[in-house]
């Protein structure tokens, strides 16, 4: 996760691509466009491992989908501020309600109410279930993110990294992005884990309380 | 199963009519949630009549969304519900029923209400059949999802904000496309796209809405 951060911003600020119309601000795209990324494959990681909760009943798949959300909105949030100070040097304005940021918006709300309906109800079983139904649920709203840009054809411009016929950008743009893409989801994978044992070990020590409880 | 269908189709309508009015209470919010527009904007009629369809929408999403605790909750608390899950009607039947009671209870006599409304808020009046037909046509999306909601919060005490956190970011599709039909037949473009599409949600609410909500139903009674 470090090297990865190390070497992207080294590439970003030291062996500087300035495009010539963007200037420095073209350097929020490096924080921008992982974010963005991670929001929605953490989204479809949540549903993914909500659908297999469902069906096997794996008790890890839980953890891993209530860990997710937390961090999945911490990317949302950040891919919108983000994009919100890039938008305002470059369009001259903060926000405009074009299909892609209504829909980040939207994914953000999502996570805000999956986050809310974890946290109503007690029972740690139930809970996993109802926020997993809801996970998928949601997940309809990923594919209309992803096209939004080319249905509705405003503002937000549409993917210009990867096109069908290959990369489309100079190799100085495409180094640094590609590190803070490992870097961002080295992060992700790093704090997941984090999340996911120290929800682990919340539920050992309520275990071992209530069976104090329960003893005496 | 057709039979016990609308048997329940009944009751759901003669409960919501004997039960403290849900119709009633649900126009008379949504006259003065738009009566409040006015008072927030100011009255200018040309800068009412821009925003009328979006005022109209969004009233009806919220009137939609503040009946949903009806929808399960009564059934919940006095345990039909549960009776009802032991019918050999599948519980998916069950609760489409009661999602069809719902919006005849609630978005119809709104929708019926709209053409008065309009001409408060000064709706261009060419734009008004456009209106109608996009509510007509949208509205059912509100019950089918708002039931996935109002499953998933049965069980919790004071689920009222929380299905609004729920159920509203799955509304905005609806909103979006309903008020752009509408856009459309004021500026006299095309508003068939947008009403397709606003059919597209509430046939696959249709689908989603009441198996989703039947396996919430089934956790909140285990």
């Amino acid at each position: 996760m470090l090297v990865g951060f190390v070497w992207g911003l080294y590439l970003i600020f030291f062996e500087n691509y300035v495009d010539y119309q963007q200037r420095e601000t073209v350097n929020i795209m490096y924080l921008h466009v992982p974010s963005a990324w991670m929001c929605m494959s953490a989204y479809a990681l949540m549903a993914v491992a909500s659908a297999v909760s469902l069906i096997w009943r794996h008790p890890l798949a839980d953890l891993t989908a209530k860990a997710t959300a937390p961090i999945g909105m911490a990317f949302t949030a950040l891919a919108l501020i983000t994009g919100s100070l890039w938008g305002k040097p470059m369009w001259g304005t903060w926000w405009e309600w074009d299909g892609r940021m209504t829909s980040v918006l939207v994914l953000f709300f999502l996570y805000m109410g999956y986050i809310a309906l974890w946290q109503a109800i007690d029972n740690f079983d139930k809970a996993a279930k109802a926020a997993s139904i809801l996970a998928l649920v949601g997940v309809i709203n990923l594919p209309i993110i992803k096209f939004s840009v080319e249905w509705w054809n405003t503002l937000h411009q549409p993917a210009s990294f990867m096109r069908s016929g290959g990369m489309a950008v100079d190799w100085g743009l495409m180094g640094p992005m590609v590190a803070m893409l490992v870097a961002f989801n080295a992060y992700y994978v790093t704090v997941l884990l984090w999340r996911m044992k120290a929800e682990l070990m919340e539920r050992r020590l309520q275990a071992i309380s209530m069976g104090m409880a329960a003893g005496r | 199963m057709s039979r016990s269908f609308f048997a329940l189709l009944k009751r759901d309508l003669q409960l919501g009519w004997r039960q403290g009015n849900t119709s009633v209470m649900v126009v008379a919010f949504f006259i003065m949630a738009i009566s409040l527009f006015p008072f927030g904007v100011g009255p200018e009629m040309t800068v009412l009549g821009r925003i009328s369809a979006g005022v109209l929408w969004v009233a009806l999403l919220f009137s939609a969304m503040l009946s949903l605790d009806r929808l399960f909750q009564a059934d919940f608390e006095d345990g039909s519900l549960e009776q009802l899950t032991l019918s050999p009607t599948p519980l998916s039947a069950i609760v489409f029923a009661k999602c069809v009671a719902h919006w005849i209870n609630t978005a119809l006599p709104l929708i019926i209400a709209t053409p008065i409304m309009s001409v408060l808020l000064n709706l261009p009046s060419n734009a008004l059949p456009t209106m109608i037909i996009a509510m007509l046509i949208g509205s059912p999306a509100l019950s089918f999802i708002g039931a996935v909601g109002a499953g998933l919060t049965v069980a919790i005490r004071r689920g009222g904000v929380l299905v609004s956190l729920l159920v509203l970011p799955l509304y905005i599709p609806s909103l979006i496309f309903g008020v752009s039909a509408v856009d459309g037949a004021i500026n006299n473009i095309a508003s068939g796209p947008s009403l397709l599409i606003l059919a597209a949600i509430s046939l696959f609410s249709m689908v989603i809405g009441p198996l989703a909500a039947t396996a919430a139903i089934r956790l909140a009674l285990e």
